[in-house]
């Protein structure tokens, strides 16, 4: 096991698939010469060239099409956005085409892309640059949505996404990429997308979080061990597919369930998982399902309402002591 | 600024309802069409021939595909490209058959020339298995990969990124193919074109983006809903342009065939305006009430179908028996696709889930 941050595990694996296969290149804003708004790409201009390592115009739009021309042309982009936030002004090609192309043809057009970036809020930063799209994309067929929580999963899914027939989108965050952890270096290291992973093993309540939520999850099971309350976290890894098995498993085990979710509420991520668990383990509920997710307004500025506006430890442990009764 | 009543307040440009207050009442002006015979174009007669029965298959095929939607055999939309033939088949004849051509949902007449028999047309028509996309596209999204016809698109402007990008791979491939979208004039007002532009021009993508200018965005002139002329978009862009007569195959045929072969050496793209005019209705609800009966008849007497037979006996290329030998044929195999696609299966319930992911157990949320 290696100590990598977070950023440095996805260009790890970038760097090994691109160094596999020739068919795969990288585009984006500041990926080449300034070598990644976020350092994700540092260095892989040098090693790759100017050919497989592109700088693109603001053209959200422009260079999110051309990638999903050129994957349908026989080659493996990964399209970099800078923050998720800036792909809204591409999301006609990535609802409307990459996910669409191969069925109204008949099959005969793939689209074997991968949009990548960090997804949801990174602090102050205002209301456009601070909302998770990872729901809203699962929403859509024909897409498989990743949002990872740590360096590890990172690496093996990134590596997944990009070897992945169909279109993915990854996502990341801009207050994890120098988050440090253990990295497998195991030889072509592979996580297969749809699994999701048990990380906090606990008898009395189910956590599921994925993404920056993970770490929050993290603590509030810290907090409640101390009042030995021992919570079970799941980190579902991939958003869609849904690794519904999992959860199934835990919620049967410990009768609870709160999920933590950095979208909105209405019909988001914790409202599916919510309603899963009521078809699919009615009788097992000891307590209704809660979440714990952004309430239904814009993300402000000023830092006590961002404070507010975020879900927290705090939140979760109250949800929790809701639950545990 | 002085106060102005706000009832003569306007934004959009007026359209033919009152002409007397500069409303627009003709969506386009023809240029010349090219003076060459056929054999300065390099073309023989046999191409000649085969032209003709190509844009006379469009033409047909099209006409029945009509009578069929009439008599409700199908559902969805039917966007003819009817008066626009000379375009798609002009430009196949000018091109490598590997060269990439994608369109927007105006795509029929793009199809047959690109290898759809009007078996597989009609059967998509009329959303059967056996359609060149198995049903599940439609009018809108006959497509032909094998044959480098990447489909039409429905999202006016929506395909024009796309396109970049198959100029794009064949660059990174250096495999020396060419790459040519089409759009209509309407698309021309979408951000995705200028995104592109600039990008291919940065590029330098072996790419040629077509306007076929056939003088209205749905119900809306050209002049109603772009400013100056459309071709000047190129010099924004510093790109090489042209503008051409598309009532014309010939004019076409000779201009596309230059544009691709400086493509193909030069990898750096090109902006062209070809002015057509479409007979129909954008699609088939359309009631037509924005232009006039005599504008509509101006373009049928400069039919491009009419014009190439017309070319064709006048030069004594063949006779006229063997013209209609030729129409014959067109007709005898339209009517077959349409008893093809009649009696052709419906595709299965569990297609319903293919050809949305490449694995073959793919997950679906339930």
């Amino acid at each position: 096991m290696a100590v990598l941050q977070f950023r440095e595990a996805i260009k790890h694996a970038i760097d090994e698939e691109m160094s596999r296969d020739e068919r795969v290149f990288i585009m984006g804003e500041e990926v080449a010469e300034y070598n990644g708004a976020y350092k994700v790409t540092e260095g892989l201009l040098d090693k790759y060239g100017y050919r497989r390592v592109i700088d693109t115009p603001i053209s959200e739009l422009g260079f999110a099409g051309l990638g999903v021309g050129a994957a349908m042309n026989g080659l493996r982009p990964i399209v970099e956005f800078m923050t998720f936030n800036f792909a809204v002004l591409a999301a006609d090609q990535i609802i409307n085409h990459a996910t669409k192309v191969k069925y109204m043809t008949g099959g005969q057009a793939d689209c074997p892309i991968v949009f990548r970036g960090p997804n949801a809020s990174a602090g102050q930063l205002g209301a456009t640059h601070s909302v998770a799209y990872d729901s809203m994309y699962a929403q859509f067929p024909g897409l498989k949505v990743i949002c990872v929580s740590e360096p590890n999963d990172a690496k093996g899914l990134m590596k997944s996404a990009i070897r992945d027939h169909n279109p993915v989108l990854f996502m990341e965050s801009e207050q994890m990429y120098g988050l440090k952890g253990e990295v497998s270096d195991e030889e072509d290291f592979i996580i297969p997308i749809g699994h999701g992973k048990i990380k906090r093993e606990g008898s009395d309540v189910t956590l599921v979080a994925h993404g920056k939520m993970y770490h929050l999850a993290v603590q509030a099971a810290n907090e409640l061990e101390k009042d030995g309350i021992e919570c079970e976290i799941i980190d579902p890894r991939t958003v869609k597919p849904l690794d519904l098995e999992l959860i199934l498993q835990s919620v049967k085990k410990t009768n609870r369930c709160v999920v933590i979710d950095e979208a909105h509420p209405f019909a988001g991520f914790a409202a599916e998982i919510g309603f899963l668990i009521q078809r699919e383990a009615f009788d097992y509920l000891d307590a209704p399902v809660l979440r714990v997710c952004l309430p239904d307004v814009n993300a402000p500025f000023s830092k006590p309402l961002f404070d507010a506006w975020l879900p927290s430890p705090k939140k979760i442990i109250d949800a929790v002591r809701q639950v545990s009764y | 600024m002085a106060k102005k009543v706000t009832s003569d307040i306007r934004f959009a440009p007026t359209g033919m309802e009152s002409p007397e207050k500069g409303g627009v009442q003709k969506g386009v002006d023809l240029p010349e069409a090219t003076g060459k015979k056929h054999k300065s174009l390099g073309l023989t007669i046999q191409q000649i021939k085969d032209m003709y029965q190509q844009m006379y298959l469009q033409r047909r095929f099209e006409e029945r595909a009509m009578q069929q939607y009439q008599k409700g055999k199908f559902g969805g939309f039917l966007h003819l490209y009817i008066g626009q033939e000379a375009i798609s088949t002009g430009t196949v004849f000018a091109f490598n058959d590997d060269d990439d051509i994608i369109t927007a949902y105006r795509d029929h007449g793009w199809g047959l020339c690109r290898g759809i028999s009007a078996n597989e047309g009609m059967a998509e028509l009329f959303g059967k298995a056996t359609g060149c996309s198995g049903g599940k596209g439609g009018s809108m999204h006959f497509a032909n990969v094998k044959e480098h016809f990447w489909g039409g698109y429905g999202i006016v402007g929506g395909h024009i990124p796309i396109a970049s990008g198959l100029a794009f791979a064949n660059k990174y491939n250096g495999n020396g193919r060419i790459s040519a979208c089409f759009f209509g004039d309407g698309a021309v007002d979408q951000g995705a074109l200028h995104e592109t532009m600039n990008l291919a021009k940065l590029w330098k993508l072996p790419i040629i983006f077509v306007v076929e200018n056939n003088g209205y965005s749905m119900g809306t002139a050209a002049k109603r809903h772009t400013v100056a002329e459309i071709v000047d978009r190129a010099k924004g862009y510093r790109m090489k342009s042209a503008v051409i007569n598309g009532m014309d195959a010939f004019s076409v045929y000779e201009k596309m065939k230059e544009i691709a072969e400086d493509v193909r050496e030069h990898s750096e793209p090109w902006f062209v305006e070809i002015r057509t005019y479409r007979y129909r209705g954008h699609s088939m609800s359309d009631p037509q009430k924005y232009r006039t009966k005599e504008e509509l008849e101006e373009y049928q007497n400069i039919d491009p179908i009419e014009r190439l037979k017309a070319y064709m006996l006048h030069e004594k290329l063949c006779k006229q028996t063997e013209i209609d030998s030729i129409e014959e044929g067109v007709e005898k195999e339209v009517l077959t696709a349409v008893r093809f696609a009649d009696e052709s299966p419906f595709p299965k319930e569990y297609e319903l889930y293919t050809d949305m992911f490449v694995e073959d157990n793919p997950y679906f949320h339930v």
